[in-house]
């Protein structure tokens, strides 16, 4: 049982010594996504054997419990398609010159980094080890961004490492503050950062301190979940990245961030009463979801349409998150989980549309659908399951976000959220259907779809599909994990 | 060491520290700003060396050195690294806000950081919890750098105070985070300044220059 809990963080860093002492070869690729699919295995194997309670490794340094488990599936689901599309990915890049040998070796090793810098992070009891690791997915992230080393990367790069560096500074001095409040409360010095032992003693947190810290926590993980005020790096970084750490990036980085949040507010709401957190959560959220709906509107990049996708959903996560209850709480992870793998799915076809167009213009791909079998039909399911159409989870999910509004007295914002919704849904599905159905003629490129590709591509969709369909043994542990943050029934 | 001569010291380690930071507000030669950076390091680890001879802590005093190694050498020279050759390299360019009115920002900043910090003294009067406006102050200015310079490497050096400003707040208000804690962030912002120094060397050769303002081909 122990052991398990190491293998989530270990197996990425051994699949990232290997790529370090071979470069990019098929083996170390191929070892990065057994490393991902192991990620998502341990999950579920810790998953089946808590229940609705946590257990802990390596003394008290790591804990999981239900949150950690969907987070893990998370990474290990969206992880798995990632780094196996990744293969082909890179292979075309260095055919086609985009990128060189060093520039492979590197993306090599720094995914399963990322990889293992996420699991960390929401595996970590110590609020404060969590900080360090999300903040290792900023510096593990950087060269990634940077990876075509284009004028525009090199700007995107910059961006991302000097406004997510301040943002999450904020939240290490919220952490900061909330030990000095945690001390007073009487925990012990070593242990005064552990979730375990704040969740105890956050009744007595002093609270004019705790407002401080959680204002600073919301300002600075919302940085890396993408929420406003430090939203501004997100399009840049998105849409320079290479394809498949746009889809991490996209599909579990922000998501990672924001649980960060989840477990944060687990505790202030013991300590200030839930109206603080509610408050602060509804006015980022939904600002988060105006400004990606308006920009959704005027966009002509394809990639940037994708990235104020994921803003948009963000936002809307966080004012679930605001209405608190076990329903919105549930339905907020179900969400995630669905977004991750739609997200993936667009940004990994997306990779295959830019590389043969040499161009993210919306206005330049047209007829995918009829060009590409497998790209279309994965970009159509990943855009279906983003827009929230039945049968795909992002419906089921975005109906009990609504219902979990209405019951926790939130119409107003509800109201408001749909009416963005409306527009982004509108802007998304105009933009989809011109690159799907649009007219072609002969002179369109190939679109060339390696191996690899096509089989992250066509499980993601069957994927999409299954989770659709059935939520299954989801069901529970989304719930099971809601009632681990306090929320009310 | 008394109690009187213990309260003195951390005071004038705390207020050197916010002098490090209104005096690179107010330099604009970019070799200074690293020297003056330096010196804020010094300050910063002087913090838990105090407190750790005074509480006879060795793991504090540990951490102190540490810190001392990697704020006041490591970093200062991996960014005066960074600083270019060429002589317009070398100076910040025309500010955005001029130097009276950065000054007087950073007047009004460190008010600020009085009102903030109300409730930090409240819960825990002591000596050392009372110099805490001085480090809230050194981040708040820190924002301010950050926001109002235009040349890359000021941008980092800005980044590097607003962590100085926050270790300060770390080891005057709770005697520093746990050591695990501690080890994590300074590898992290080592690793970050060792990034935007990468950043700064690519923009050199891309652009032919640092200066921010030619980051502006991506936006909506």
């Amino acid at each position: 049982m122990n052991i398990l809990l190491l293998v989530p963080i270990l197996a990425p860093l051994a699949a990232a010594v290997l790529a370090a002492t071979l470069g990019w070869r098929r083996l170390s690729a191929s070892v990065t996504v057994f490393a991902a699919l192991s990620v998502l295995i341990s999950g579920a194997a810790i998953g089946s054997r808590i229940g609705s309670g946590a257990r802990f490794s390596v003394g008290h340094l790591l804990r999981a419990d239900a949150l950690s488990v969907t987070m893990l599936i998370v990474i290990g689901t969206v992880g798995t398609l990632a780094t196996w599309a990744g293969i082909g990915y890179i292979n075309a890049e260095l055919a086609h010159g985009h990128t060189d040998s060093r520039g492979a070796n590197l993306y090599g090793v720094l995914v399963p980094i990322f990889l293992a810098a996420m699991a960390l992070a929401v595996l970590a009891n110590n609020i404060g080890v969590m900080w360090v690791a999300i903040e290792a997915t900023t510096v593990a992230t950087a060269f990634l961004v940077g990876h075509r080393r284009t004028r525009a990367a090199l700007e995107a790069t910059w961006k991302y490492v000097v406004i997510c560096s301040v943002g999450i500074a904020l939240a290490f001095l919220g952490t900061v503050l909330l030990y000095f409040a945690s001390l007073h409360a009487g925990a012990p010095s070593g242990s005064a950062l552990n979730i375990d032992v704040l969740l105890t003693h956050a009744a007595r947190l002093d609270p004019a301190v705790t407002h401080l810290a959680a204002g600073l926590l919301l300002l600075g993980y919302g940085a890396k979940a993408g929420l406003v005020p430090f939203h501004t790096w997100l399009a840049d970084a998105h849409s320079q990245s290479p394809a498949p750490v746009s889809a991490l990036m996209s599909g579990v980085l922000l998501s990672v961030a924001f649980s960060a949040l989840l477990r944060v507010k687990s505790v202030v709401d013991l300590a200030l009463g839930t109206g603080f957190l509610r408050t602060g959560l509804l006015i980022v959220g939904l600002l988060t979801v105006l400004i990606a709906a308006s920009l959704l509107v005027v966009q002509t990049d394809f990639k940037r349409m994708l990235a104020y996708s994921s803003m948009e959903n963000m936002g809307l996560v966080a004012v679930a998150a605001a209405a608190g209850t076990e329903l919105a709480i549930a339905a907020l992870l179900l969400h995630v989980l669905a977004h991750g793998i739609g997200k993936a799915l667009v940004f990994l076809a997306a990779g295959q549309l830019q590389a043969a167009h040499d161009s993210t213009a919306i206005g330049d791909v047209t007829g995918v659908l009829a060009r590409s079998r497998v790209v279309g039909t994965a970009f159509a399911v990943g855009l279906a399951v983003l827009i929230g159409l039945p049968p795909f989870a992002m419906f089921a999910s975005e109906l009990s976000i609504s219902r979990a509004l209405a019951g926790a007295h939130l119409e107003w914002a509800l109201g408001t959220a749909l009416l963005l919704m409306v527009i982004a849904f509108a802007a998304l599905a105009r933009n989809g259907s011109r690159m799907l159905l649009g007219p072609h003629d002969a002179s369109s490129p190939a679109i060339a779809v390696p191996g690899s590709v096509a089989g992250a591509l066509v499980t993601g969709v069957i994927l999409s599909v299954a989770l659709g369909l059935t939520a299954g043994p989801f069901t529970q542990l989304f719930h099971t994990a809601a009632t681990l943050l306090g929320a009310a029934p | 060491m008394t109690q009187a001569t213990y309260a003195g010291v951390l005071d004038l380690a705390a207020g050197a520290f916010l002098l490090a930071a209104v005096l690179i507000v107010w330099r604009r030669e970019l070799r200074a700003i690293v020297r003056l950076l330096a010196w804020q390091g010094v300050a910063l680890a002087a913090i838990p060396l105090t407190e750790g001879i005074h509480q006879r802590d060795a793991a504090l005093l540990t951490v102190g050195v540490i810190v001392l190694l990697l704020k006041a050498v490591a970093l200062p020279i991996l960014l005066g690294r960074a600083v270019g050759t060429e002589d317009h390299e070398r100076r910040e360019s025309t500010p955005l806000v001029n130097t009276t009115a950065s000054l007087l920002i950073t007047a009004a900043l460190t008010v600020l950081a009085y009102a903030v910090t109300r409730p930090i003294i409240a819960l825990d009067p002591t000596g050392a919890t009372r110099a805490v406006p001085a480090a809230f102050a050194v981040i708040l200015i820190a924002v301010f750098v950050m926001v109002s310079r235009r040349r890359a490497l000021s941008q980092a050096v800005g980044f590097l105070m607003l962590d100085n400003g926050i270790a300060a707040t770390a080891f005057l208000i709770t005697a520093g985070v746990p050591l695990i804690v501690e080890l994590g962030a300074s590898l992290d912002a080592l690793f970050a300044v060792l990034v935007l120094g990468v950043l700064t060397g690519r923009m050199r050769r891309a652009f032919g220059d640092t200066d921010l303002d030619q980051l502006r081909e991506l936006r909506d």
